[in-house]
């Protein structure tokens, strides 16, 4: 019998409470973990998170009755307590496919955190995870190239590749600039890299930077015999801006380019990520702006979420943290969302953060990228925690040795290689770490020098944004 | 500046070239080798030979020494194969690879042999 229309505020349970109801495989499924304000029963806000991340408004409008919103609308269909924690809870809600434009990861967060996030009757919101349905993923165009056809490209195999970030940030002239990344790489680094900031400024202009980098690239392959990049980083103001640089890029003949996905946009990273699939081009994402999203344990966006959204808009590298470096990075949830990147088939894993079972379908993987504060001493742990599927990158870790760029990228390359020969023979690296350097820096002064300069740094900060498991 | 070294290396010294993975150690000894090898053959990796003139070296492709050798798990086996590659082509690079057939990619890539870099 058809609905009659009864106009007034309706409880959010009466429509969007179904603890009865058995997620498809076809539904996209979220964990938001809920702080509520005092005196709200749980079923309640769980309710209403779901209405309104789906089709509910405060009130109930005829229009409602135009359509068959029992199909479209979001289900609160569980409710868990977060461990160690009983200011908030974990609801779990499952959205039909339909409700989201095919391939647009811009559609999903919309919807999932757009008005939401600001409703009065919560406190504080975090979206945990989500499951794409696999009929979801396969709409998305996802990494260009993938783990290993940039092997192939770039020649590379049985290690982790090694990068370094070019510095300082700002204020290099584009020749100066091009210096830095030529000793770099002659030295034995895979890739260099554009700092996140370097766009295109006064001091430095997009176009000179990408012609001496070139110049730089060119030279150090033709001196080592091995093949080299720089990620050239092509956010700019504009998508069109975007597109002409990345067109540059190209027509100079650069193996990789980079964008900032979160301040550059999911639309623009989405475009390029395509652009460079049919261009054959790889994609090194940065991710500015993802602390500010993620690292309220209660209020935000997961890392992980984040990570899921980049491997489905597009992307070959993706910035991971290090566990030991500088930045913030918990080691059980790092490595949860290095295998969001890489794996095909992700299980359900609350000791590591995974809320869902997550099947990539044919996805291709995304290199983790571990960067910040790392240096030679962290070798050893680096290749344990990420394996060989990474690109380890070292800034200060190369720029900052005492003999200059070409030494401390050599000092590296050493160690990145001692590392796998030691792991490859069966030794435990992070036991026996310092002796397998040791040795290596026996033929090695680069690497002997670069051991002396950083033998005391230590980056012993606590985590700010635990699992919640390890809450006590 | 005394404290400072150079770094040797130039277009014109081809004692500069490198060979990626494990090209930055000193070359491996017999039984490094058969480490590696063991390594290969652990991971359930086929082994594979491969070999070009230096000059041609920048390339993606090799000349492969005869087939992958699928299957095999002898470590001697798998050495007698390189050894007669380098035998038959003593003035070319040689490597040895590991191909994983489920990444479709080598797991492991490394040049046992060297001829003179140009």
């Amino acid at each position: 019998m058809a609905k009659v229309y009864d106009a007034g505020v309706k409880e959010y349970r009466e429509t969007y409470w179904m603890p009865e109801y058995t997620p498809k495989d076809t539904d996209l499924l979220a964990c938001f973990k809920v702080t509520p304000q005092d005196g709200v029963p749980r079923e309640e806000v769980a309710a209403a998170v779901a209405a309104e991340s789906s089709t509910g408004t405060w009130t109930t409008v005829w229009t409602d009755l135009l359509t068959d919103l029992d199909y479209y609308k979001g289900r609160a269909y569980a409710i868990e307590d977060v461990p160690g924690d009983d200011t908030c809870f974990y609801a779990f809600i499952a959205y039909p496919i339909d409700l989201f434009e095919e391939g647009s990861v811009v559609n999903v967060l919309t919807s999932l955190v757009g008005n939401v996030f600001g409703f009065k009757a919560l406190r504080a919101l975090r979206l945990e995870d989500i499951r794409f349905p696999v009929a979801y993923v396969m709409t998305c165009n996802g990494p260009p190239q993938g783990i290993h056809v940039e092997r192939d490209i770039m020649n590379k195999y049985g290690r982790p590749m090694l990068g370094c970030t070019i510095k300082p940030k700002l204020g290099l002239s584009a020749k100066n600039y091009g210096r830095a990344c030529y000793e770099g790489l002659r030295g034995g680094l895979d890739f260099t890299k554009d700092d996140e900031n370097v766009n295109s400024q006064p001091f430095m202009r997009w176009k000179h930077r990408f012609d001496f980098v070139m110049e730089a690239i060119h030279k150090a392959e033709a001196e080592t015999g091995e093949r080299k990049g720089h990620y050239l980083n092509v956010t700019a103001p504009t998508s069109d801006e975007m597109m002409r640089r990345a067109e540059y890029a190209k027509e100079i003949g650069a193996p990789i380019i980079m964008h900032d996905y979160l301040t550059g946009g999911l639309s623009a990273n989405t475009q390029l990520a395509q652009w460079c699939q049919d261009n054959g081009m790889l994609l090194h994402i940065h991710r500015a702006m993802h602390a500010v999203l993620d690292r309220n344990p209660h209020h935000g966006i997961h890392f992980r979420v984040l990570t899921k959204v980049l491997r489905l808009s597009g992307g070959d590298h993706l910035h991971s943290g290090t566990v030991v470096g500088k930045l913030e990075g918990d080691r059980e949830a790092t490595l949860g969302w290095i295998d969001i990147m890489r794996d095909s088939y992700v299980k359900e894993d609350r000791s590591r953060g995974i809320f869902f079972d997550q099947d990539w379908g044919s996805m291709p993987g995304v290199i983790p990228v571990a960067s910040g504060g790392i240096h030679v001493w962290h070798m050893p742990a680096l290749v344990n925690i990420f394996g060989d599927d990474s690109v380890l990158q070292f800034g200060g870790g190369t720029l900052g040795h005492p003999w200059g760029n070409a030494a401390g990228a050599a000092a590296n390359r050493v160690a990145v290689e001692a590392c796998v020969e030691a792991r490859n023979m069966g030794r435990e690296l992070e036991k026996e770490g310092k002796d397998i350097l040791t040795t290596a820096a026996k033929n090695s002064p680069e690497l002997a020098a670069a051991m002396e300069t950083w033998k005391e740094i230590k980056f012993e900060f606590d985590t700010v944004d635990k699992l919640d498991v390890s809450h006590k | 500046m005394s404290d400072v070294q150079d770094y040797k290396s130039s277009l014109g010294n081809t004692d500069s070239r490198k060979f990626e993975t494990f090209s930055y150690l000193p070359a491996m000894d017999a039984d490094q080798i058969r480490q590696q090898i063991e390594f290969i053959v652990s991971k359930g990796w086929n082994p594979s030979v491969e070999h070009t003139e230096p000059q041609n070296a920048s390339g993606s492709y090799w000349y492969m020494w005869k087939l992958p050798m699928f299957g095999e798990t002898d470590i001697d086996a798998i050495l007698a194969e390189c050894e007669a590659c380098h035998k038959a082509h003593p003035n070319n690079h040689v490597r040895l690879l590991g191909l994983d057939n489920f990444a479709q990619c080598a797991g492991a890539s490394m040049v046992i042999y060297h001829g003179q870099a140009v």
